[in-house]
């Protein structure tokens, strides 16, 4: 007889508990959202963390491959001239509804 | 109003920042990092090869003492053909075309090599504003007009690339509405503007690339002359 209890289901890995703020965004429950975002590092070093991360996501998935292509770069250019024109619209708006030009 | 097709060049801002940091970070983050690779992407190879190239042919009429400039060189042209070819994008925006940023590259760089020449040797330098052969009596004057040719040198460079990134743009825009605007009225014209416009768009291509080029030419020449 081996002394020693089993449990009815075996406990794994992803049954801890894990603190909120370091879970990953897709993992985050709606009602624990603001917790989430409210604990994330927001000092300039978090910041450039993130970029960092964001960019090496970008880089190693897109560019940093043996036959990349044209869309690696096209893609981030065209995200340039969309942000470009989202940063610009209250100048730009004037120029389409202006009579004469 | 026709100044409204200046306002193309007012620096734009959002939320107090302006566009003009967004514009002058992106050549920064298009260029990655050289790895220890043997092979690297392809990317980074062009990227590469292109460097080396063009920092030897700079390097060669300079000296050893010239090769110090070789990162500030290549960076600098690096940095402005990306400037110039981002900014005919539709919608984005080009910090060459304001003459402050273009003022700024030329004063300290032409300052720099004119006090290297003087530093380093002084002679050589002051002698450069006299041309070989000159007549007797014609020495003050050209001297006068050696150092005001000298002086104009910053804002040269400066204003021929401001001034040639502007009208490029100008040209573009003024074109552009022409074509739209004769587009319901005129087809056949306004078919032959848009052919215009095109033709147009594939040289301010090639003078985006130019005017870098030349910048950083003239640069390394004033270089040569006092290394």
């Amino acid at each position: 007889m081996i002394l020693g209890c089993k449990l009815s289901a075996p406990v794994k890995m992803a049954d801890r508990p894990v603190p909120i703020v370091e879970k990953r965004l897709l993992d985050v429950k709606l009602g624990e959202l603001v917790t989430w975002i409210g604990g994330r590092d927001a000092t300039p070093n978090g910041i450039f963390a993130a970029l960092r991360r964001g960019h090496d996501r970008y880089y190693n998935k897109y560019i940093n491959v043996k036959k990349g292509g044209i869309g690696g770069i096209a893609m981030l250019l065209v995200g340039y001239v969309a942000i470009s024109y989202l940063w610009e619209y209250d100048h730009i708006k004037h120029d389409r509804w202006r009579k004469y030009h | 109003m026709v100044l409204s097709f200046f306002d193309q060049f007012m620096s734009p801002s959002y939320l107090g920042i302006p566009l003009m940091a967004l514009a002058l970070i992106l050549p920064w983050t298009l260029y990655p990092k050289p790895t220890s690779q043997w092979i690297s992407n392809r990317v980074l190879t062009l990227q590469g090869w292109f460097i080396n190239r063009f920092t030897q042919q700079l390097m060669l009429p300079l000296g050893r003492k010239g090769h110090k400039w070789a990162l500030l060189l290549t960076s600098l042209m690096i940095f402005l053909i990306t400037l110039n070819m981002l900014g005919l994008l539709p919608y984005t925006f080009t910090p060459t075309t304001q003459l402050s940023l273009n003022m700024g590259f030329a004063v300290p760089l032409w300052l720099a090599t004119v006090l290297i020449g003087m530093r380093n040797q002084p002679t050589i330098a002051l002698g450069h504003l006299l041309p070989e052969g000159t007549p007797t009596p014609l020495i003050p004057v050209l001297i006068i007009i050696e150092t005001i040719s000298l002086f104009i040198r910053p804002i040269a460079l400066g204003v021929r690339l401001t001034a040639n990134l502007t009208a490029g743009h100008l040209l573009i825009q003024l074109i552009a509405t022409a074509a739209f605007v004769l587009a319901p009225l005129m087809p056949t014209v306004a078919l032959l503007t848009a052919t215009l416009l095109l033709l147009l768009t594939l040289l301010e291509v090639a003078v985006a690339m130019i005017q870098a080029y030349v910048f950083v030419l003239l640069l390394s020449l004033y270089l040569q002359e006092n290394v």
